[in-house]
């Protein structure tokens, strides 16, 4: 089998097959799986309603995709996306709400300020591994906590006493009502138009310029960096930055996007750790960004409606959805599989 | 007469690729037969053949004259074939008879026997005069001694046939002669051995008959006495090669490094370089002899930047350089061929073009106002590869899939390329076949003859006396003496690198040395 068939059989066996243990877990529960298919189905391509839907869940996994692709890239794990795009929310938030300006100035600035919030999220484990080998996974994990109760704290405090803000001025809002009239009122923003200007920005960083040239390097062997006079501290540092300022972006979607307010939360929203998902599904590449996050995107929202059309419970659902990403993302072991059904056949010959 | 292993017409092939091909190996009871070819020759597909860790597509072998089928090591070592790596196969933190039982632990009740055991491993040691503690842990001993536990190993599991897979990689030259006293008396108890080595001289020294491969063929067999390194040498390489590199006399200049009171720590921040001044003209090539561990990854971290000087100065071209960063080093005309090519000399998951830019990648032409153009990458590397014979697929292959000669050829390239006034080479040949070497050697004297100046380090005599204009003897992080290639002799530098100083005392342990070797 030549090389590029393989890699286009890899991922659709990988799909058939996620899809095929879901519907045994449908069927062992007592639910009929095409009737939950078609349910997935329609729940993501259904009408121009859930089509914007899933094009606008696609669009914060985009970005905290490419937030964890570009640590990975850089040899960092950035387990703190979920606390970067909480703190990037936020700020965008918070800026949308206390000025109002003219747009051209509004929106900018509220993206700028989520941009910062996550580089400065990402900037403090970058510099603690850096200059004194501090683990970033440690001090990631323990950004995102951080995250979460001093956004709720500031919640509280900006909303007197609250749950939410108010939402945000028109000025700063991502909303498009070409979009919308497009989509039959979707929450559809024009997120997505960033999102995907971010990937061409992670490819131009990575493969046009020098930094990115550096940042390889330093990912791949530190030691050889040094040698070439990098300056791999620096280029630590740096990683962490653009990465936290990629999640940022991710938190500004929400704030200025699809909710157009931030609110004190229970718990994490999720997104950040399913970038890790998406990055790795997407061989943290820009454009297998896209395809993850369309994938999980596409899933998640779409997986909505299995409860509702269907009647499977949300729990069962769950199940199908994360197995059928597991099979996505056990791409290996298909290709093995594949390999060595294709060895038996030569030898068979 | 007996054979002990035939391997007939052997071939193996890897997808299209054909890694031996129709091989003949005899091996005679109570020889020593050497196993000859450049890296990436074929040797040791065919030794991991033998052992069992590949199966072979065509050919046969038979173990005393049986025809066998060896499907993993476990039938190998059944057969009584053991294998001696070139990378130890040692748990450091765990004594010599633990290693040695690791994997058939003999036992007392379910509970490890370790006292019988190492009786045992004491009783195999004295027979065979391998003078190893069975109690000694691994990482407290040298690595002459690791070796001999390797050898240890394949004893205590009955291995009548021993495989040496470079055996004298990582030896000090006085290691070496043991390891050879060694292996004649493991013939003289009766085992016999396959050894392989791309040194001629060691072939000459202990072999009896040797075997030559070239580019995965069988090119025949030839006993020792009746052949000469010259003969062997061209047998593998497939045409006439250079010994003594040839060279003209070096006319040196001012100086280009200059070096004072130099102390440098470890990581542990014990000294490792103590008050050395060492210097080096345009135009001449200065070696350092000394055995690994002598401060010689110190002093070369501490000129290109890469540690720390705790005091004393380098100055390169008049210009202090003392705890500059790297990069600035580099730039004040310093290439530098790092002793390890796989940690500092490449970033082995970067395309061969992106080494050979790696240290002019943020430069005019390549990049401009931070912007990298990879056509000027591309054509840098394949004007590289082709100046330098790198045998690649082109720029784009990963330096990982290269041979390790030719990823020292891109390393040299880079480095030579950018015509640095001192250019300092740390075992530029470790590991590589004559055919490399002997280019290698040419492209440092043709820095030299162009006027700059080239400090060598090499744990090789062979290399430092070659290719040296002076020998500068480092030990315990001091130069102990300066001496030229043309008055000195490897049995003086020996001592001198074992921290004998003096030349009077030494001429009467050269001449006991001399009756050692003669034993």
């Amino acid at each position: 089998m030549s090389n590029r068939a393989t890699n286009l059989l890899v991922p659709i066996v990988s799909v058939i097959l996620g899809l095929l243990v879901g519907a045994v877990i449908m069927l062992a529960s007592g639910y009929n799986p095409l009737e939950g298919y078609a349910a997935l189905w329609n729940g993501i391509f259904g009408d121009m309603y859930t089509i914007g839907e899933t094009i606008r869940q696609i669009t914060p996994y985009l970005l905290a995709g490419l937030a964890v692709a570009f640590a990975f890239r850089s040899g960092l794990f950035n387990i703190g996306v979920e606390g970067q795009l909480i703190v990037g929310w936020f700020a965008a938030a918070y800026v949308g709400v206390a000025v109002e300006l003219p747009k051209i100035i509004h929106l900018p600035l509220a993206i700028i300020a989520a941009a910062v919030a996550g580089a400065l999220w990402g900037f403090v484990p970058g510099l603690l591994k850096a200059k004194f080998h501090v683990h970033e996974v440690i001090v990631t994990i323990m950004m995102n906590y951080i995250a979460l109760h001093v956004t709720n704290a500031l919640i509280r405090t900006v909303s007197d006493g609250g749950d939410r803000t108010e939402s945000i001025f028109a000025s700063a809002s991502l909303r498009s009502e070409f979009l919308e009239n497009l989509t039959e009122f979707s929450r559809l923003h024009l997120g997505i138009v960033i999102a995907l200007l971010m990937v061409g920005v992670m490819w131009f960083i990575l493969e046009k310029t020098t930094l990115g040239f550096e940042l390889k390097a330093v990912g791949f062997n530190q030691n050889a960096s040094q040698y070439a006079g990098m300056n791999v501290n620096k280029n630590i540092i740096l990683a962490m930055v653009i990465s936290g300022a990629f999640a940022g972006l991710g938190g500004a979607m929400e704030a200025l996007g699809t909710f157009e307010y931030v609110s004190s939360k229970g718990g994490f929203t999720g997104i950040g750790f399913d970038g890790i998902a998406v990055a790795l599904l997407g061989m943290n590449t820009p454009l297998g960004v896209i395809f993850g996050a369309t994938l999980f995107g596409s899933l998640k929202y779409g997986a909505l409606n299995m409860p509702n059309a269907a009647g499977i419970p949300i729990e069962i659902v769950e199940i199908v959805i994360a197995v059928i990403i597991f099979f996505v993302a056990s791409g290996y072991i298909i290709r093995l599989l594949l390999l060595r059904a294709s060895a038996k056949k030569k030898e068979a010959k | 007469m007996e054979y002990v292993i035939e391997m007939l017409n052997i071939r193996k092939e890897f997808g299209t690729f054909v890694a031996n091909d129709n091989i003949t190996l005899q091996l005679q009871k109570g020889e020593i037969h050497a196993l000859l070819g450049e890296n990436g020759a074929g040797k040791s597909t065919l030794m991991n053949v033998l052992f069992g860790l590949y199966q072979p597509e065509g050919g046969e072998i038979r173990v005393r004259g049986k025809k066998v089928d060896i499907a993993n090591p476990n039938v190998a070592n059944d057969l009584g074939i053991g294998m001696v790596h070139q990378h130890f196969m040692l748990v450091e933190n765990f004594s010599v008879t633990e290693n040695i039982i690791l994997g058939s632990e003999p036992t007392k009740y379910g509970i490890t026997n370790k006292k019988d055991a190492a009786k045992k491993v004491q009783a195999l040691s004295e027979q065979y005069g391998l003078n190893v503690d069975p109690y000694a842990i691994i990482e407290d001993i040298s690595v002459g001694m690791q070796q001999r536990v390797e050898i240890l190993k394949t004893l205590y599991r009955g291995a009548e046939i021993l495989i040496f897979d470079e055996p004298t990689a990582s030896l000090t030259p006085q290691e070496i002669t043991e390891l050879i006293q060694i292996m004649k008396r493991l013939i003289a108890e009766g085992k016999s051995i396959i050894l392989i080595t791309h040194k001629l001289k060691e072939i000459m020294d202990v072999s009896d008959r040797v075997t030559v491969i070239r580019k995965g063929q069988g090119i025949g067999t030839v006993i020792t006495s009746e052949t000469n390194p010259n003969d062997l040498a061209s047998l593998m390489v497939g045409r006439q090669v250079e010994f003594t590199t040839v060279k003209g006399q070096a006319f040196p200049g001012e100086e280009v490094l200059d070096i004072k009171d130099l102390v440098v720590q470890d990581y542990r921040g014990i000294d490792k370089v103590k008050s050395l001044n060492l210097n080096v003209r345009k135009g001449e090539i200065v070696g350092i002899a000394g055995i690994d561990g002598n401060g010689q990854s110190e002093l070369i971290e501490a000129i290109t930047g890469l540690r720390k000087v705790k005091s004393g100065t380098i100055f390169v071209n008049g210009k202090d350089v003392t705890n500059m960063k790297p990069r600035k080093v580099t730039e004040t005309g310093v290439g530098h061929i790092p002793q390890d090519r796989h940690k500092h000399g490449l970033v082995l998951d970067f395309p061969v073009g992106h080494n050979i830019s790696l240290q002019t990648y943020y430069t005019k032409p390549i990049s401009k106002s931070g912007i990298i153009d990879y056509n000027k990458i591309n054509e840098k590397a394949l004007q590289i590869i082709k100046d330098f014979d790198v045998r690649t697929q082109g720029p784009s292959e990963l330096a990982r899939s290269l041979s390790g000669g030719n990823q020292q050829k891109a390393i040299i390239g880079r480095e030579v390329d950018r015509n640095p006034d001192l250019l300092i080479a740390a075992l530029p040949t470790r590991g590589l076949d004559v055919g490399a070497i002997e280019f290698i050697h040419s492209r440092l004297i043709e820095q030299r003859d162009n006027g700059k100046a080239v400090l060598l380090i090499s744990f090789e005599l062979d290399e430092v006396m070659n290719v040296s204009d002076r020998i500068a003897v480092i030990h315990d992080g001091e130069i102990v003496d300066i001496v030229t290639p043309e008055t000195t002799t490897e049995q003086e530098l020996g001592l001198l690198m074992a921290g004998h100083t003096g030349h009077k005392d030494t001429q009467d342990l050269t001449k006991k040395g001399e009756d050692q070797h003669v034993e």
